[in-house]
């Protein structure tokens, strides 16, 4: 029969829209400001909790639901001034090994989160928190590996007792050694080649010398970009876990940034000093007396002056682990673990070098703008890093050092910030901020408020109009953009995680404008087919089957470019990408199979006389 | 058939056309001369919100700010009249050594600054900005535009025909170009959030473009008379009242977006009415001028007639 859907189809439209309900309901349920207490690598269990309500009866601070399990503690509190004050409550009944943090706990209804509803993930425009990009130095990644390999080279040759002509850093990527002749060459390969298995060698004749050319292949430069990032990821991740924010975010972005986003930090001067804690740790040779003055540099240590040698000997990278302990006597040490490469370096190095003072430089990079002029006499910017090296510790080797050593003659004080200086030293990269946000709490609630007053404000602009304007047709409109919205945050909060922000916002209300496309399309096409003289439930076939084919192409065409915008944007533009291409897909379902079922509902299977879907004129 | 009355909008293609080129014209030659207006996202720098319990005497802001050594400090009214906007292009900064790390402090120093001889004002907050960043992203967002638009082109040409995909795309460089020229000329800030716009737009104006092609089409193969002129003047008329309603509603949302979304959406906004207005011009006179003027005939889209009818039966 003409314009009646079979039952199952009915239902799986109903089943769409109760899903649709299910799982955008849980964003109507306001969260709980609340804390929450966890530990690190050690599990939490009653007493602490007991430790932690303690202190809050202590502080008369309300609470309730309080909830834990082996990893946290959650505890939830009426306000946000509450929230402050239990932190520091907390913060003090505690020892420095817990970490205390500000989050929000959701109040959606057990069997709600049983079926794994939950609410959508608000942008730190819509919450308001800091966001930082940041730039890892990828090219002084690369000139530090390969200067660390180069010292490498010169301590194996050494001990091989090989003479060489001279050694070279050409690039970040490339490395020479010269020799006399070849058999010097060869007999130094075949001491070098087992020891660099990332590397390609090559020889190379230059009028009298014997040329060794040892090159990073570019799949071990790309493997290196990635490790690097990876690393700085890991440090950086542990930072701002130290930090104590609920919920951050850091994630890498492209080949070479890390984005951190701390949502609700209220403090964010501190965040970046934290965070731009950048540095780096290299273990030099005190200079020999008497070298040459261009073979060391100068630097002041609890007074004095040291010259450390310019050679470094290993990168803060190769460092495993630091902690400050107590040695047999109880006097505070600092031990230092190295990986395998970093062990048998130092050991290699220190052999020979007993007796003398090891020095270790904490770098730390930054950056600034200046100025310049360009060829035609413009002012450009250009961002310059810049290096900011300190010595922080200048001891005496005792022995040859293996793995694991140990620096000494320190007070508990120096051990423990020495400690915490390599452990915030273990960059693999420098880095720099190139981009950072900070939204007050004020704002993002404004901009959220805002946003949904204009989602609010347009749905009833377009509603009314769609009802004036095609009445009971319009009405199946209405209740499939409703249906849409439902749809888009549902699928939002649920199948597809993503964050709404600002720009998705506006996404969202775009979809409002273009979603009631489609129904506009069908319901003009029913017009003209009853003006072409069709009896109604004929137009209403022809209209909807004529118009597919028009709405399929544009919404397809549409779909592609917020598919673009969103493989090559960031940010913004990709939110808006998302909540596009999210509204695309849910409005085809709404506009074509939601309101058929309706128009089916009110027309299909009886004798129509007239559709009440705004003016037409039937023809003669 | 018995529209009551055609309109004949392809009797003045040719004027629409001379309008279009030299809208087109003094969009590229503004664009030239006045570049366009780039917020901080492309030139670098820290941007400061403020809110007052009390209406601001922006001079009076500027005063104090240069008073301190910031002369180069710009400051706007943002949202409300208790709302400003400092922005301190990068060398007011250079003084400082790491501006990132200093952008949230020179916010709050600026804060701390201005409450002093003032009422009540709250930091909301602070950006730091590199161009390096924003660079990038226009980058991308032009190659974005490229590949959309090469994309777009190969499907047009396999759904319709490569006059169609020709007459899209030049309807799509149109709209953008205008809506830039607009932009220089007025002097209105162009930052991502309206190179997001910008891409939304080339959206909006294909599935317009679309919607009239894929009349055309049908009509071409229906009709048995009439001239290409004539039936694209048709397809025109009987999409009309579709083209109208659906920029209605769609402007219907932006303006309750511009007068109600708040100040950081207004930029987008207003970029995506421009687009809209010109999109919805440009699907009518633009894209089915291209068209026409390629010579376009009945054969260019008879032969996949049997790929039609199937998609016909879906819903």
């Amino acid at each position: 029969m003409l314009n009646r859907y079979p039952v199952w189809k009915n239902a799986l439209i109903l089943l769409v829209v109760f899903l649709g309900f299910l799982y955008s309901v849980p964003n109507i349920y306001p969260d709980d400001e609340a804390i929450q207490v966890s530990a690190d690598g050690v599990s939490l269990n009653e007493s602490d909790m007991e430790i932690v309500t303690t202190a809050l009866e202590a502080a008369q601070v309300e609470f309730f639901g309080d909830e834990i399990s082996e990893e946290s503690i959650l505890i939830r509190v009426n306000s946000v001034e509450d929230q402050l004050i239990a932190k520091t409550a907390i913060e003090d009944a505690l020892t420095d090994d817990y970490i205390v943090a500000l989050n929000l706990a959701p109040t959606t209804p057990g069997w709600l989160q049983s079926i794994g509803a939950g609410k959508m993930n608000l942008g730190l425009d819509l919450q308001g928190g800091v966001h930082f990009l940041m730039e890892v130095d990828m090219d002084a990644a690369l000139n530090r590996r390969m200067e660390d390999n180069l010292s490498n080279v010169r301590s194996i040759l050494r001990e091989e007792r090989i003479r060489t002509r001279g050694t070279n850093v050409i690039n970040n990527a490339h490395l020479e050694i010269r020799f006399a002749d070849g058999n010097i060459r060869s007999s130094a390969r075949s001491a070098l080649i087992e020891n660099f298995p990332d590397l390609q060698f090559q020889n190379r004749d230059s009028g009298d010398l014997s040329i060794l050319d040892m090159r990073t292949p570019p799949d071990v430069v790309l493997q290196v970009q990635r490790d690097t990032l990876q690393a700085n990821r890991t440090t950086i991740m542990n930072r701002v876990d130290a930090l104590g924010v609920a919920e951050p975010t850091v994630q890498q972005q492209g080949a070479d940034r890390i984005v951190v986003e701390l949502p609700g930090v209220q403090d964010p001067a501190q965040a970046i000093r934290f965070l731009q804690r950048i540095a780096t740790l290299e273990f030099h040779l005190e200079a020999n007396a008497g070298s040459s003055s261009t073979s060391y540099e100068s630097y002041e240590y609890q007074g004095l002056l040291v010259d450390v040698d310019n050679e470094v000997i290993l990168q803060g990278d190769r460092i495993s682990n630091v902690r400050s302990t107590l040695d047999q006597n109880g006097l505070p040490q600092v031990q230092i673990n190295l990986d395998a490469q970093g062990g048998s370096q130092i050991n290699r190095v220190t052999r020979d070098n007993v007796g003398r003072n090891m020095d270790i430089l904490l770098s730390e990079t930054r950056s600034r703008s200046i100025m310049t002029l360009d060829e035609n006499g413009q002012e450009i910017e250009d961002v310059e890093f810049y290096e900011d090296k300190r010595l922080i510790s200048h001891a005496t080797i005792r022995t040859a050092l293996p793995r694991t050593f140990v620096i000494t003659g320190l007070s508990a004080r120096e051990a423990n910030d020495l400690s915490e200086l390599i452990r915030s030293g273990s960059l693999a990269a420098p880095m720099t901020i190139v981009e950072q946000s900070v939204i007050g709490p004020t704002m993002g609630r404004e901009n959220l408020e805002q946003g949904i007053l204009g989602v609010q404000v347009a749905s009833i602009l377009v509603v009314i109009f769609m009802l004036a304007y095609y009445r009971v047709f319009g009405l199946a409109a209405n209740a499939a953009l409703i249906m849409n919205i439902l749809l888009i945050f549902a699928v939002m909060s649920t199948i597809i995680p993503a964050t709404l922000t600002l720009p998705g916002i506006v996404g969202i209300v775009l979809t409002v404008g273009m979603a009631v496309d489609a129904n506009v399309l069908i319901f003009t096409r029913i017009r003209e087919e009853l003006t072409n003289g069709l009896p109604p439930q004929q137009a209403i076939d022809s209209g909807y089957n004529r118009a597919f084919t028009t709405i399929l192409d544009a919404n397809f065409t549409t779909f592609l470019v917020a598919l673009v915008l969103f493989s090559i944007g960031t940010g913004p533009v990709k939110g808006f990408a998302v909540t596009l291409m999210i509204g695309i897909i849910t409005s085809m379902f709404t506009a074509i199979v939601g309101t058929r079922a309706l128009v089916n509902i009110i027309y299909g299977g009886r004798s129509v006389q007239k559709l009440s879907i705004g003016r037409y004129k039937i023809s003669a | 058939m018995s529209q009551e009355k055609e309109i004949d909008f392809m009797g003045i293609r040719k004027f629409a056309g001379a309008v279009s080129g030299i809208l087109v014209c003094v969009s590229i030659i503004s664009l030239g001369l006045n570049s366009l207006q780039f917020g901080l996202d492309f030139t670098s720098g820290t941007s400061v919100r403020l809110e007052y319990s009390d209406t601001v005497d922006l001079g009076e802001v500027n005063q104090t700010l240069a008073n301190s050594g910031y002369e180069d400090a710009v400051v706007v009214s943002f949202g409300s009249d208790r709302e400003i906007r400092v922005v301190l292009p990068v060398d007011e900064l250079t003084q400082v050594e790491d501006q990132a790390s200093e952008a949230a402090v020179v916010g709050e120093t600026i804060a701390a600054l201005l409450s002093d001889d003032s009422d009540d004002v709250t930091l909301l907050g602070s950006d730091y900005v590199s161009a390096k960043v924003g660079e990038e992203l226009a980058e991308q967002g032009g190659l974005g535009m490229l590949v959309a638009l090469g994309i777009i082109m190969v499907y047009i040409a396999v759904r319709f025909q490569f006059k169609f995909s020709v007459g899209a795309v030049v309807a799509l460089a149109h709209d953008v170009i205008i809506t830039l020229g607009i932009f220089s000329l007025f002097g209105i800030e162009f930052n991502l959030n309206t190179l997001a716009a910008m891409l939304a737009i080339i959206g909006y104006s294909l599935n317009d473009t679309i919607v009239v092609s894929d009349r055309i089409r049908e009509n071409f193969r229906r009709m048995r008379k009439g001239s290409p002129l004539e039936m694209v003047n048709t397809s025109l008329n009987q999409t009309l009242s579709r083209t109208l309603i659906t920029s209605f509603t769609t402007l219907l949302v932006l303006f309750s977006v511009l007068f109600i979304g708040g100040e950081t959406t207004q930029g987008f906004a207003v970029a995506l009415i421009i687009g809209v207005v010109i999109g919805t011009y440009s699907s009518i006179y633009i894209a089915s001028n291209v068209i026409l003027y390629m010579k376009v005939t009945r054969e260019d889209l008879m032969i996949p007639v049997r790929d039609e009818t199937e998609l016909d039966g879906m819903p």
